[in-house]
């Protein structure tokens, strides 16, 4: 049955249902059970936001905290999927991701490519990104464009509960590492989610708003900024079909090529920084592979090329809104050709 | 307000239909309908239908415009008997509307509401509408859900209780299908019927739930009242397992939405919502090996398993066969050469889903049949 719960709890249940499911799914990361194997209070955080609350307590020594070392716990959540487990590893802050890097990319990502394609690495990374959360410059990135850009990692962005539930545990079924991005900001959101366990398939975009008239592409936290835009732009009789990637790597190309050859317009929601995101990967499929298509220059609506300011009034103002969005959509529809 | 003067509200198809868009009308003002009529399509982002006139009069004054989205309970028409005048009429339409409150956002829903029971140790989502007399049961196919019946249930619960549930491995209800058959699904009926305390029901059957409906009034022929079997399994070995394979087979969007347009007369009827509907229950756990052990029980090899026309003669109970002509599942033929007492209505210019495609004519032949 379906019932509404948040995006935090469609997550916990994800990790709950797979690790009842599969005895060689385990956590580790910091502060994940919090209390694991003291006198004291047992689980005392369940992960720095709560999310994996009462997991400890359900699966006790699957749940593991591991010293502030994300270079070791990372390596070792490798090396166990080499070995026949299925860990989830936590990495706090996305922007942590800076000393484990080597175990991602150069042994993770290339296992399967350099040992014939028999080497298989179900390691999960889940991580959070993103700003609005008043945690400044190194806690607040959107560095999900680096993993996107390497080959034999696959990268998530959910963007609701549902989704949240579903790609999680295509993840931990999935033989390939997988880098799990969920936007701090959206774990309050509220969304119908069913109680059973279910997969989606990654590669496979959703489209949250149909329309004729311009074509959105985003994803994450996003993806409520350019429905929110959508929603108003279609009271002004601009219809705009929004289009939630889900998963960055693979990418649905198909279904933006779809959308654009019938629009002619195209806007790319990106809260990354501007250079080398997501933002100008889709700008650049489309300009490559449907350029006859387009009836007017394609826009990027994203964060600006600076790190995000601790000043609440500057994190606001660099965040891409709906507002932006929709002067985006104005401009693309202003060149009617 | 007097009860000469009806109004025409937008109609709410389903548990999740909120809003609804007025794409046409069907008849000018000043057109005389009957109950049954079809007098407008409206849009959902599930599926486009007719409203249907519940009252017999005038159409006196068309209040919602093409190309309007209202919520459910608006407002779209009035309906009055010629003797009614214009300013009854006009008074009539600004009460309503002054004391209209559309349901607010994320409020939780007033209407009827599936409830879940376990029968045997599995749980089966159900719906029940209406009160009294004997209960009408409406059984779906194979890969539906109780949903299929959302342009009927309501509608004819005006007179009766009608109950329709997910079978097993179906919808919301345990994915546990036992031995996948006709028979194991025959017995689910007879144990909701139980333990929903109905000791004897019309039942409706659509595709392999007709099939089921068949073989449960075969096997316990006094618990059922009257059957309406509608383009079902069990008249024929025939069947389009090229539609059972790849319904099964298809993981997203693009492979699966040729194969759910063949169930329509009208591919266009298929949307993208109805397609994500169909694609978030296929990726529960446990439906797709569901869905195949049924394959390979009732449609091994592409043909169907069991063949009940040559008992059918035997009940005593009321028969009527709705089909789609242009049915390019299960064939229309089957319906031909039937036993005399078995009622056969085949439907010009629709499919496999006539209980969607025209469920106002479906809605009156059952209405007929149950009296």
């Amino acid at each position: 049955m379906a019932r509404k719960i948040n995006y935090q709890q469609a997550i916990n249940e994800a990790l709950n249902q797979e690790m009842t499911r599969d005895p060689t799914v385990v956590i580790m990361g910091e502060d994940v059970a919090g209390g694991m194997g003291t006198d004291g209070e047992q689980e005392a955080w369940g992960g720095v936001l709560g999310v994996t609350k009462g997991l400890y307590k359900k699966f006790g020594d699957r749940v593991m905290d591991t010293p502030i070392t994300e270079s070791a716990f990372i390596g070792a959540a490798v090396g166990a999927a080499t070995a026949g487990l299925r860990p989830v590893a936590e990495l706090m802050f996305i922007d942590f991701m800076g000393v484990c890097l080597d175990q991602i990319f150069n042994q993770a990502a290339k296992f399967r490519y350099m040992f014939g394609g028999k080497a298989e690495t179900p390691v999960v990374i889940r991580t959070m990104y993103g700003a609005g959360f008043r945690a400044a410059a190194q806690h607040s990135q959107c560095l999900y464009p680096v993993f996107t850009h390497i080959p034999g990692l696959k990268v998530v962005m959910p963007a609701t509960p549902y989704d949240a539930k579903g790609l999680l545990i295509q993840a931990i079924r999935d033989n390939d590492p997988v880098i799990f991005c969920e936007h701090k900001v959206l774990y309050t959101l509220e969304g119908d989610v069913p109680e059973e366990p279910y997969a989606i398939p990654f590669g496979e975009a959703s489209v949250v708003r149909e329309g004729k008239d311009v074509t959105i592409v985003t994803l994450g936290r996003m993806v409520h900024m350019a429905t929110q835009a959508a929603d108003n732009l279609a009271k002004a009789g601009i219809k705009c079909e929004v289009i939630d990637l889900r998963t960055t790597s693979p990418m649905d190309t198909d279904t933006i090529l779809e959308s654009v050859e019938n629009t002619g317009r195209l806007v790319v929601v990106d809260e990354a920084h501007p250079r080398c995101n997501i933002a100008t990967d889709v700008s650049a499929l489309v300009a490559e592979q449907a350029f006859d298509s387009l009836k007017a220059p394609i826009k990027m609506v994203t964060a600006p090329h600076v790190p995000v300011p601790f000043s609440d009034t500057l994190e606001d103002l660099y965040i891409p809104n709906a507002a932006k969005i929709e002067a985006a959509v104005k401009a693309v529809m202003g060149k009617k050709g | 307000m007097s009860d000469s003067i009806k109004a025409l509200t937008m109609p709410k198809w389903g548990l999740s239909m909120k809003e609804g868009k007025v794409a046409s009308w069907l008849l000018q003002e000043g057109a005389s309908v009957s109950p049954g009529n079809e007098i407008l399509e409206v849009e959902t982002e599930k599926i486009a239908s007719a409203v249907e006139a519940a009252d017999g009069g005038i159409l006196r004054k068309i209040v919602a415009q093409e190309g309007e989205t209202l919520p459910v309970g608006a407002l779209l028409a009035v309906i009055a008997d010629a003797s009614v005048g214009a300013g009854a009429i006009d008074a009539f339409v600004e009460e309503f509307q002054k004391n209209f409150v559309p349901p607010a956002e994320g409020e939780e829903d007033a209407g009827p509401k599936t409830q879940v029971i376990e029968v045997k140790g599995r749980a089966i989502r159900y719906l029940k509408q209406g009160d009294g007399g004997t209960p009408l049961v409406l059984i779906h196919g194979f890969g539906g859900d109780l949903n299929n019946w959302l342009f009927n249930q309501e509608s004819l619960a005006g007179k009766r209780t009608v109950i329709a549930f997910d079978l097993p491995g179906h919808g919301q209800s345990s994915k546990q299908v036992g031995n996948a058959s006709l028979g194991e699904f025959a017995q689910v009926l007879h144990d909701v019927m139980d333990a929903l305390s109905v000791p004897k029901a019309h039942l409706a059957g659509h595709s392999m739930g007709g099939g089921i409906a068949l073989e449960f009034a075969l096997a316990h022929p006094g618990r059922v009242a009257s059957l309406t079997l509608i383009a079902p399994a069990g008249l024929g070995a025939e069947i389009n397992g090229g539609y059972i394979d790849g319904f099964i087979e298809s993981t997203g969007r693009r492979d699966i939405k040729p194969h759910l347009e063949q169930l329509f007369a009208d591919a266009e009827l298929v949307s993208r919502q109805m397609i994500n509907d169909i694609l978030g229950y296929k990726r529960l756990d446990g439906v797709d090996a569901a869905l195949r052990a049924i394959r390979d029980k009732v449609f091994p090899g592409g043909k169907q398993a069991v063949v009940l026309r040559d008992r059918i003669g035997t009940l005593a109970m009321p028969i009527q066969v709705i089909w789609g002509e242009d049915d390019a599942i299960v064939p229309s033929k089957h319906a031909q050469g039937l036993p005399p007492k078995v009622k056969v209505n085949v439907l010009k210019g629709f499919g496999h889903m006539p209980q969607m495609e025209a469920a106002a004519e479906v809605n009156k032949l059952i209405e007929a049949q149950l009296g």
